[in-house]
């Protein structure tokens, strides 16, 4: 191929050609690609703010942040104790209960099992709670105790705690 | 099975594993590959593969349009403002399908002219020129359908208007109409249907586009000449000839319709559909899109309601017998001394339907629809018919590698018979 000079020009030619065109191909279709993913409202709706005077001890709410569950959880001072007293390292996934909270009577976390993505049961005093007295979730049997770690069960990970911040004693800024 | 069957070898395996189960690859090779294309075809032969490009941007666009759309009177005109202003690169797919509507049909126009004036559409290609009718009618009723969803006051008033068309049929036209709208007036039923509708008519006329390239290649394409290839001197392949001054014209066309998207997106929409629809006032001023206009020229150009209706479907319905009206057997107005400049005027004519079709229908503007829609269908009914009588042709070329040695022989002088041209040299080397 190379022996001729000529072959070189066409070769240059149509390298050029085709990098070009792979180049504007990659450009078209990137806009496409990027219109899936969320749009500046979904985005700007991402952050929610949440009033939490009314949530008695041992009480428990669920608001709606990012379209998924949240749990907001004002522990008793047993809930509080039982989550302090496990060793983290003998957990699936290990983390103290310190890292777990800003407030230590204030538990935040993503109410979606991660497992397959439920929501665990434990919100409402009917509740099953499971063998931690914390959250259980229906659908493949998994156990989370008072600082929404995983005990027992399919679930690979703790409870998420979503970013959060205190605006103030009672309120609360999710996201 | 055919146990003799013929199977193409090619060096890959794995093409040829493909091959002897499915002959797609030997297909492929076929129309796409050595599909001998007459050397003499002109950039007019590429708005087809323009076409399709088009189609094909279209679709996707407005896939992707739809994962964002709402089709509901409520909500319907807020999604799209929420495309434009929310969605990432909303705006740019939205303009991309906008204004490739518009630049699809710019091609398909070109396309069909091409089709007219170098008779394509005369044997052996009459069922391709028809299934191309049936693209076009296709074409136009999805634009219809499409140009409802945003549900601006343009889009409301337009599918008002179009639809109410079938209520001039006698005895049915009102019951008809109702069950095409699915309510009384043009509703949230008519905005769900549309919706379907649009979406599946592309497919649909992707289907049939399949059908009209599979048809032009089993006699081959036509030519500026309108002779048939005797020799392969006549003939270069598809790949890579064609598929390369194909590319070249992609080009120029993907920098046409940038400059469009880019610096006047809007410079072929109607104000008034950025005004949600409002079913109590009607804009002062309706406009159909200017594709559309020569046959909406047509519907206002006769003072009778229903008479007007049938000269609008009419004047599409007149293309699919073009065939036969056409009596001459010499296809390009090339070697037609009389027929041409009716021809011509043909399309000066629907140019200047189309113009009159977006002013108001009154004074010298219906005057001068009335003369074009004359004009129209005496061109089909009188004038094709009998100027392919009287005409007298000029001599035809006695092949397509003819062409080529009468255009360059005075060049060089002398009683040379001219320069053989690339392809011809190609073949001399094989």
């Amino acid at each position: 191929m190379a022996k001729k000079p000529k072959n070189k020009r066409r070769d240059f030619l149509q390298l050029s050609t085709v990098t070009l065109g792979a180049v504007g191909t990659a450009a078209f279709i990137w806009p496409f690609l990027k219109s899936m993913s969320p749009a500046e409202d979904t985005l700007a709706a991402g952050s929610t703010e949440v009033d939490i005077s009314a949530i008695e001890e041992g009480q428990s709410i669920t608001i709606k942040w990012r379209g998924k569950p949240v749990f907001i959880k004002k522990r008793t001072k047993d809930e509080i104790n039982a989550a302090k007293m496990v060793q983290a390292s003998d957990l699936r996934d290990p983390q103290d209960d310190a890292d777990r909270v800003q407030k230590e009577e204030w538990l935040v976390l993503v109410g979606v099992c991660t497992h397959l993505g439920c929501v665990p049961l434990g919100q409402k005093v009917s509740d099953m709670k499971g063998e931690y007295d914390g959250w259980y979730c229906p659908c493949h049997g998994s156990h989370y105790d008072t600082s929404g770690r995983i005990r027992k069960g399919p679930a690979p990970k703790n409870l998420d705690v979503p970013p959060y911040t205190f605006l103030n004693d009672n309120t609360i800024k999710i996201g | 099975m055919d146990k003799n069957r013929k199977v193409y070898q090619f060096k890959n395996p794995v093409l040829n594993w493909i091959e002897f189960r499915l002959p797609i690859i030997s297909y492929f090779k076929k129309e796409y590959g050595d599909y001998p294309m007459p050397k003499n075809c002109n950039y007019f032969w590429s708005f087809g593969a323009l076409a399709t490009i088009t189609l094909v941007t279209m679709i996707v666009s407005g896939i992707f349009l739809a994962m964002n759309y709402t089709p509901h009177t409520d909500m319907a005109f807020d999604s799209v403002e929420r495309i434009m202003r929310d969605v990432n690169y909303g705006w740019l797919m939205r303009y991309i399908h906008s204004n490739g509507a518009a630049f699809f049909f710019i091609i398909v126009y070109i396309h069909i002219v091409r089709a007219m004036y170098f008779g394509s559409y005369k044997y052996p290609r009459e069922l391709n020129w028809i299934l191309g009718v049936f693209i076009f009618l296709l074409m136009m009723a999805t634009s219809f359908l499409g140009y409802t969803l945003p549900w601006g006051q343009m889009s409301y008033w337009g599918a008002t208007v179009i639809t109410n068309l079938f209520s001039a049929i006698p005895f049915i036209g009102e019951g008809l109409k109702t069950w095409l709208l699915g309510d009384y007036n043009v509703g949230n039923a008519t905005l769900n249907r549309f919706f379907a509708l649009h979406y599946v008519l592309p497919f649909v006329i992707f289907g049939v586009v399949g059908l009209h390239v599979a048809a032009v290649h089993v006699h081959g394409s036509n030519n500026p000449d309108g002779i048939d290839i005797k020799t392969n001197n006549d003939s270069v392949n598809f790949f890579p000839y064609m598929l390369i001054k194909d590319t070249v014209a992609m080009c120029a066309f993907g920098v046409a319709i940038s400059a469009v998207i880019f610096f006047g997106p809007n410079l072929m929409a109607e104000v008034d559909n950025y005004i949600p629809a409002d079913p109590l006032v009607t804009p002062a001023h309706i406009v159909p899109n200017w594709y559309l206009a020569p046959f909406y020229a047509i519907l206002r150009a006769v003072p009778d309601k229903l008479g007007g209706v049938l000269l609008m479907f009419g004047a599409i319905v007149i293309l699919f017998v073009l065939p036969w009206l056409d009596r001459s057997k010499v296809r390009s107005c090339n070697y037609r001394p009389i027929y041409k400049w009716f021809m011509m005027g043909f399309f000066v004519n629907f140019f200047a339907l189309g113009y009159v079709g977006m002013l108001p229908a009154e004074g010298l503007y219906l005057l001068i629809a009335r003369v074009g829609l004359l004009y129209y269908f005496g061109f089909f009914f009188i004038i094709t018919p009998f100027v392919g009588w009287i005409e007298k042709p000029s001599k035809l070329p006695l092949s397509i590698s003819d062409v080529y040695a009468k255009n360059i022989a005075p060049n060089i002088g002398g009683g040379e018979k001219g320069i053989p041209s690339p392809a011809m040299q190609k073949d001399t080397n094989l």
